[in-house]
């Protein structure tokens, strides 16, 4: 990140400590300083302006934070910044490819499987860890895999309708 | 011949038209409040009051002013020099914005600080010394009318106790020789839980007062911009011109983001102090222990019935509890909203309500989640007492509601407390929910279960409810008239924006107002673009809640695409050379009827009102419809769910569940079944596990999604959901409402289902949640369980 | 949602955590999985002076059996590698029973076992399971490793007896002798819940005869507890109806619960009560097969 004026803010008393990460997010290596209590959800949605990652309790229950670090679904709510250092972390602006979207992201809009949209990163990019872990899921195996991930919209048949719909796509792409 | 367009390819009525808001959501690319970065923004951080009911005897903020970062603090005494310490709330009473004599429940605002960040505005909230004074607290309307209750509002004149209000509706003389002739009284006591609509975004907004312009700017988590407008206009004492209010992409609202809260008013008055952009970003805990909550009420029911089945009168009384302040935010002139829609599917010739309501020393703030206000407990209360008047009478629970519905010819129906419904095939809709659980079957395997030892249970609702308020005469919102309004410009090309004053928050209006305009107009609906949400651009609208937007602005939207063809049609006169009564009109195209194959499209049309317009007429292609509907909707809804009960332990897992919705034409039908399985999820989650209570302090249990539930992908149960379709008569494209009737209707079907598992051990009533302690309880003591399940420390 | 400042360090030796704590002299929180510490820390309900970051920290991140059959299970060892473990589904079946019902998965992808007997909490479930097994926590401190048996690691709510400078690294569960069987069961009232109540039963047979059990309640006391008297009564003879429903019995005499809004006192009993009872009738074909 650079920029040609970077304001030097007025000296924050009590000399607060600050720590740079490098952290490699959705392919693209990004640094920064950070205060050791900021929260990853908070370093990726102010720090990073990658505000798709949302934020909908305090507790680590809504899982709309959810994003893949290191391939893994994780909480970046329930993660410092500071703990991502060193490690690659994908965001739902990072799910699709250049000019095309994931199959996820098809298969929610296909099947209507948002309304809202405020849980629909994390719910893809857990959707996304399943995929990756388990190509062929049973609705079962969708519906426990997601269910760290709360949704008030859709009663959450079509969030599972869309993720089967992505596996199948999916698989068709692996096969031809 | 005939060259009009085919609907569906255009993405029409009745196409199940895939979302146009979806291609930003599914990118991230949405912009919700929290979103947004203004230059030189602020962070402000709340502080509230951990005691339910305390005196103030001081507030020291000196520690916070100290830390460095923080640019203010905010306390009551200060908003008071601005005359903002208290606000004025939707149901005519006022609320505190920050306390200033005391806090009257957990979580009240007691100041907030504006600092450079969150985090430290956080640490400074935690350095602010306030010194309470404890009072006895009131945490349900028992003990608040009790004789000797402590005053809660001691802060108005003329209030001598913790009454809200008495009310009453429907005829006392009728429903009492309605009594005297039954044959059998059914009885029952109920109470729907303190819930919350709980978006999962919370609110926030971000005012930006320009001292240049002097014009304030507030991106806010709202249902209904232009009704805050007003409301900040009011409360602010700012111009109404000068003040912008726009509520970006909502994370859900389902009733919440319809009041006015403190933090807003804060949060505006921090920007015109520092004159710099403030943004407030509610924490779940505060979303929950503070923001307009649901329900809350008890009723006694009664039920005079003859021996055949038939229903003579009704009466409920009903006792609701309204926390420190009485802001409801609805919008009717009756004090307990549309409790009154209670029992509007049925013949019933005589009923009588009363109501209640009081004041505790709890979160203030009912809304109307996701129902018409109040219609939600009115339907619970009326298919709970339909069962157990059914099980009374020893009579099938659906030939029972079957034998008492209003009939398919009797429309219009003045029901027993005076709404009017129009339309309805109730019959046919049970048959088809019947048919699809498979009842006589269910009712064979049960039986057989039962020999097993197993339970099982079967559950109906049906119920009709008013949806989208107004007409303006009974529905109005501090005066203002529940009209909804939709502005059309098409452009040269066809092309077209539509903007209209409702606010969707998952809808999905970005997609079905387009379908509108495409039914109206034949422009395909990818050709126009929908925007809501900002005062400046948008048409004045009372927003959207109440499931009123395809009532109200739908029909807006229809009204004012009617207006532009209107214009249209005099263009395509001009361009044929005809006269304009010789003109036919057909999906797309206006033809000569006397020479069909001479036309031109609409498209042509709007080139000729920038390009070729007659003498003497004005340019352009564009309109503005202002619609206040005759009637509200009546949509049908039948939901039926099928339970097994563990007798061991009193868990419950639902086997099936039914829905059949009659909600008139329907726009999209992707759409509308969406609706319908988030309403059902709703229902079940009320059903199950999601309530609010209180302990005897008045500390709020459900403060946080450790505590209040929301049900996962894993336990919520799998829909089918079926359609019959019964065209409103009175709105302009027959569709009625549906947002909410799952939601509404849903609860009955859940609960009625485990009291059908359990009936044998002759206990009428399990209030929700139906948590497994309260069915092993009923199970095993063989009584009713009443009341929230109390917060208990018996030991 | 913003916790309060505090210091970081991510050491990445143990002998450099260890310093570190000892530095921190008792304001020192250690960090591992973090799904149970951030959100206290999110909530304000801690403000360590220092956290101590051990994801850092090498070779920490296994679980494995050893070849006599004991299981060790490292202090990065994820709640979701357990749920996937083969070694739990072919060897343990009380812990692979309980895997899948820690917290939600997007949790379980970050929790760790070993942080989660650490955090103490009466209605952790893993406190129960390792309990039940007789298993051990080994802490590291300045002077070395000190083995201390689960049962008396937890000294009450949120509270063991670790050292301020001492690091749990691994938790221990002893090598069976015989066949193993048992289960856990949790009654939740959505995924991601509290227990109301669970319970953990293990089982070390030899043919039909139960030669060593372990029972431990969840979510019923002040802490985990340890129905040893219910499971001392299974011992040395088969699972018989009226084995279980005596062990049941007194499994349900041992708990302790609070009324709250999860549940009513007498009804958390009757679920231990009718846990036990489940898990060790769904043992009881079996082992009449073995016998």
């Amino acid at each position: 990140m650079s920029s040609l004026f970077e304001e030097i803010r007025e000296p924050v008393a009590g000399d607060v400590p600050v720590r740079r990460v490098s952290i490699t997010v959705n392919g693209v290596r990004r640094t920064a300083d950070v205060e050791p209590r900021l929260l990853l959800a908070h370093l990726l949605r102010q720090g990073l302006g990658l505000t798709g990652t949302h934020t909908g309790c305090d507790t680590s229950n809504c899982g709309a934070c959810t994003v893949l670090f290191d391939g893994k679904a994780i909480k970046s709510c329930t993660m410092l910044a500071v703990q991502a250092d060193g490690h690659e972390v994908t965001t739902v602006e990072g799910l699709a490819g250049p000019s095309e979207l994931h199959p996820i992201q098809e298969g929610f809009k296909d099947e209507h499987g948002l309304q809202c949209g405020f849980c629909t990163p994390g719910m893809m990019l857990a959707a996304k860890a399943l995929l990756d872990e388990n190509p062929n899921p049973t609705e079962d195996e969708v519906r426990w895999a997601l269910s760290g991930n709360l949704c008030r919209c859709t009663g959450y048949q079509n969030i599972v309708k869309s993720v089967l719909w992505a596996a199948k796509k999916l698989q068709s792409q692996s096969a031809s | 011949m005939t060259q009009a367009l085919d609907e569906i390819k255009i993405g029409g009525l009745g196409s199940s038209r895939k979302r146009v808001e979806d291609n930003r959501f599914i990118r991230g690319r949405g912009n919700y409040v929290d979103d947004i970065v203004l230059p030189g923004m602020l962070h402000m951080e709340i502080l509230r009051s951990p005691l339910a009911h305390a005196r103030i005897r001081s507030i020291d903020t000196s520690k916070a002013w100290e830390i460095p970062g923080v640019r203010l603090v905010l306390t009551g005494e200060m908003m008071a020099t601005r005359n903002l310490a208290w606000m004025p709330t939707l149901s005519y009473d006022t609320q505190a914005v920050l306390a200033t004599d005391k806090v009257r429940f957990q979580g009240q605002e007691v100041a907030c600080v504006v600092a450079d960040d969150p985090y430290i505005a956080k640490d400074a909230c935690e350095a602010i010394v306030v010194d309470y004074e404890p009072l006895p607290v009131i945490v349900n309307p028992t003990q608040a009318m009790a004789e000797g209750a402590p005053l809660i509002r001691d802060d108005k004149e003329n209030q001598h106790d913790n009454v809200v209000f008495d009310w009453q509706v429907g005829d006392k003389d009728a429903t009492d020789r309605a009594f005297e002739q039954a044959d059998l009284v059914s009885k029952l006591d109920l109470h729907y839980p303190r819930s919350h609509p709980s978006p999962i975004e919370c609110c926030g907004s971000i005012a930006d007062f320009n001292r240049a312009t002097q014009k304030l700017t507030v991106y806010m988590t709202t249902q209904a911009p232009h009704i805050i407008r007003a409301a900040v206009a009011l409360v602010a004492e700012l111009p109404e011109h000068m003040i912008r209010i726009v509520s970006p992409d909502l994370g859900g609202g389902f009733g919440n983001k319809v009041p006015v809260y403190p933090g807003y008013v804060m949060s505006i008055l921090a920007s015109i102090l520092t004159e710099r952009p403030v943004k407030w970003i509610e924490d779940k805990t505060g979303n929950l222990i503070s923001t307009g909550f649901g329900r809350d009420i008890y009723l006694h029911g009664e039920l005079a019935l003859r021996r055949d089945g038939k229903i003579l009168g009704v009466r409920m009384h009903t006792t609701s509890d309204h926390g420190a302040f009485f802001s409801d935010a609805q919008p009717s002139k009756f004090k307990i909203g549309l409790m009154h829609s209670a029992f509007s599917c049925y013949d019933v010739p005589a009923a009588h309500l009363t109501a209640r309501g009081t004041y505790t020393n709890k979160a203030p703030g009912g809304v109307a989640y996701r129902c018409s206000f109040r219609v939600t407990e009115a339907m619970f209360f009326q298919e709970r007492m339909m069962q157990a008047a059914a099980n009374d009478l020893g009579m099938d629970q659906a030939e029972f509601r079957r034998r008492n519905f209003v009939r398919d010819d009797d429309f219009p129906h003045r029901t027993p407390f005076g709404f009017l419904t129009d339309s309805g095939q109730y019959g046919k809709c049970l048959d088809v929910g019947l048919a699809a659980i498979g009842y006589a079957d269910f009712l064979k395997q049960k039986e057989e279960a039962t020999k097993h030892g197993r339970l099982l249970g079967i559950g109906i609702s049906t119920m009709t409810e008013p949806l989208g308020a107004g007409n303006s005469r009974e529905y109005d919102i501090l005066g203002i008239k529940m009209f909804d309004s939709a502005e059309l410009r098409v452009h040269m090309t066809g092309k077209a924006i539509l903007r209209t004053g409702a606010k969707t928050q998952g809808q999905g209006h970005e997609t079905t107002w387009a379908q509108i305009v495409a039914h109206e107009l034949g422009i395909p609906a990818e050709d126009v673009t929908v925007e809501e949400g900002d005062t400046d651009t948008a048409p004045f609208g009372m927003g959207t809640y109440a499931s009123r937007s395809t009532p109200v602005a739908g029909a807006a939207v229809a009204m004012v695409a009617r207006k532009v063809r209107a214009k249209a049609r005099k263009l395509a006169a001009h361009l044929l050379e005809v006269s304009e009564e010789d003109i036919e009109w057909e999906l797309g195209r206006f033809y000569v009827r006397s020479s069909p194959d001479r036309g031109v499209t609409i498209q042509e049309c709007a080139m000729a009102a920038y390009s070729n317009m007659p003498d003497g007429m004005e340019p352009g292609l564009e309109n503005v419809a202002y619609y206040d509907p005759p009637n509200l909707t009546w949509p049908f809804g039948c939901y039926i769910a099928t339970v097994e009960v563990d007798p061991q332990t009193g868990v419950w897992d639902v086997l099936n569940v039914v829905a059949v919705d009659d909600c008139g034409v329907r726009i999209n039908p992707m759409i509308v079944e969406g609706q319908i399985m988030g309403g059902l999820t709703e229902a079940y989650a009320m059903a199950s596990m999601q309530f609010i209570t209180f302990d005897t302090q008045g500390n709020c249990i459900g403060s946080n999604y450790m505590d209040y539930l929301l049900p996962t992908a894993w336990e919520t149960p799998g829909y089918e959901l079926h359609e019959v379709v019964t065209p409103s008569p009175h709105h302009p494209i027959g569709a009625k409402g549906v947002g909410e009737c799952a939601t509404v209707g849903g609860p009955a079907a859940f609960v009625n289902a485990v009291m059908d598992a359990i009936k044998d051990t002759g206990v009428r009533n399990i209030d929700m949640p139906l948590l497994p302690d309260r069915v092993y309880e009923a199970l095993t003591q063989r009584h009713d369980v009443s009341g929230a399940p109390p917060v208990r420390t018996d030991d | 949602m913003y916790p309060s400042r505090f210091r970081y360090e991510a050491p990445r030796s143990i002998d450099d955590a260890i310093a570190l704590l000892r530095q921190g002299a008792g304001e020192a929180k250690v960090l591992a999985g973090g799904q149970s510490l951030v959100p206290l820390l999110k909530l304000r309900f801690a403000a360590p002076e220092l956290l101590v970051d051990i994801n850092n920290l090498p070779g920490l991140d296994y679980h494995r059996a050893d070849p006599d059959g004991t299981i060790r299970i490292g202090a990065l060892c994820r709640h979701a590698e357990l749920e996937r473990s083969t070694i739990l589904a072919t060897r343990q079946p009380t812990m692979a029973a309980a895997a899948p019902l820690i917290a939600d998965p997007v949790v379980r992808n970050r929790g760790t076992l070993v942080g989660s007997l650490c955090h103490a909490d009466p209605q952790g479930d893993w406190a129960s399971v390792v309990t039940a097994l007789g298993g051990h926590v080994v802490a590291q401190g300045a002077n070395g490793r000190r083995n201390i048996p689960v049962a008396q690691f937890v000294t009450g709510p949120f509270q063991n007896v670790l050292a301020y400078d001492e690091i749990a690294v691994e938790a221990v569960i002893p090598a069976p002798k015989g066949t193993v069987a048992g289960g856990y069961l949790k009654l939740e009232r959505r995924v991601g819940d509290f227990a109301t109540a669970g319970t953990a039963v293990a089982l070390e047979m030899s043919g039909a005869v139960v030669t060593r059990a372990g029972i431990a309640l969840t979510g019923v006391g002040g802490s985990t507890i340890d129905a040893a008297e219910a499971a001392q009564a299974l011992v040395g003879g088969p699972l018989t109806a009226d084995s279980i429903a005596h062990a049941a019995d007194l499994a349900a005499q041992a708990a302790q619960p609070r009324s709250d809004h999860r549940g009513s006192a007498d009804y958390k009993r009757h679920i231990v009560r009718t846990f036990v009872e489940r898990i060790l009738t769904r043992v009881q074909p079996s082992t009449e097969r073995a016998a």
